[in-house]
């Protein structure tokens, strides 16, 4: 997901940077005003930006392509927090590894967050809303959300890499096909991986953290029963 | 063992195995590449320069623990606030069984 620094023409750069800025303000803007109105939001917020943090860090082998490359770990702050949230924690994110561990890169920032912390999170968000919306429980609907949010993300960078260089036989289409190559089919054990640990972290919240998740909307506000069926 | 941690375990076993398992199956011998660099060699070998470069480079060995650094800055966080978390309901048995009544 991390284009490279430099590998971005010019214009492309330029653009995606465009696309993203507005997002990413609407983020920060989103994070004080949470923090504000519900301090007690703080640890959970700690929390979703962690995650993205720990997980974007690791390079993991894939069951397919014998290649690597890293889960990215918006889901579970776009389900708890909503999208715009993760727009900005993805950016520092990003941005760390582009100051400091020459990944990514300070042009190519703009596109790398429009992949990772715009889209990623909302199609997370996304399917995690239809999912509940037909009925569905936490857990399945949490799975989906983290492992698309992963997968959506690498199909954007690909997207982003086929606009900036379309191939020169087959156009478009044929460059976006080479580079979902690379990308997506190596992306989807990982994706799985990735959904199973949102699914873990869930798991402890709703124990331990059962009075924000009422209050964040994503469980019920339980009768007594569940709640200590739950422990 | 109860039917809970049951679940956790097999949920742990099974992101452990999706990614080790690869690895002893072919016994060591892939490279196992990064996708993003992947994608930068393509891009060269099609004659494509980049225009701009990282303003700093850390070296293999530093970069792998700057990575380490990020993880382990991402972990810590994490657990601080799950241990909190926890010991919030351990402690104030009242506040978690009656989250819900109030």
């Amino acid at each position: 997901m991390h284009i490279a620094e430099g590998f971005l023409p010019a214009g492309h750069a330029a653009g995606w940077t465009i696309a993203a800025a507005p997002f990413v303000v609407h983020g920060a803007r989103a994070v004080v005003k949470e923090v504000r109105e519900n301090p007690e939001s703080t640890l959970l917020l700690g929390a979703a930006g962690a995650f993205t943090f720990v997980l974007s860090a690791i390079k993991l082998p894939s069951a397919i392509g014998e290649s690597s490359s890293h889960p990215t770990g918006t889901g579970p702050g776009a389900i708890l927090f909503r999208p715009p949230v993760m727009a900005l924690l993805g950016t520092v994110v990003l941005l760390f590894q582009a100051l400091l561990l020459a990944h990514g890169g300070v042009t190519t920032l703009g596109a790398n967050a429009f992949a990772f912390a715009v889209v990623g999170p909302w199609a997370g968000y996304a399917a995690y809303r239809s999912i509940r919306g037909v009925g569905a429980g936490l857990l399945p609907a949490v799975f989906a959300a983290v492992a698309l949010a992963d997968l959506a993300t690498y199909a954007t960078t690909s997207l982003q890499l086929a606009l900036a260089f379309p191939d020169a036989e087959s156009g478009f289409a044929g460059a976006l096909l080479k580079f979902l190559g690379i990308f997506a089919l190596t992306q989807i054990p990982l994706a799985i991986g990735e959904g199973l640990l949102g699914v873990l972290l869930f798991r402890v919240l709703t124990v331990n953290a059962r009075p924000e998740l009422e209050r964040l909307g994503v469980l019920e506000p339980a009768p007594l029963t569940t709640t200590g069926g739950a422990a | 063992m109860s039917r809970r941690t049951l679940v956790t375990a097999l949920l742990v076993l099974a992101v452990v195995a999706l990614f080790a398992v690869p690895l002893l199956l072919d016994g060591g011998t892939s490279e196992y590449g990064g996708t993003d660099a992947a994608v930068t060699e393509e891009l060269e070998a099609e004659g494509y320069r980049p225009w701009f470069d990282s303003l700093f480079s850390p070296s293999g060995e530093v970069e792998s623990g700057l990575f380490a650094l990020q993880a382990a800055l991402g972990g810590g966080v994490l657990g601080y606030v799950l241990g909190r978390l926890r010991g919030r309901r351990s402690t104030t048995p009242a506040a978690a069984a009656g989250a819900g009544a109030q």
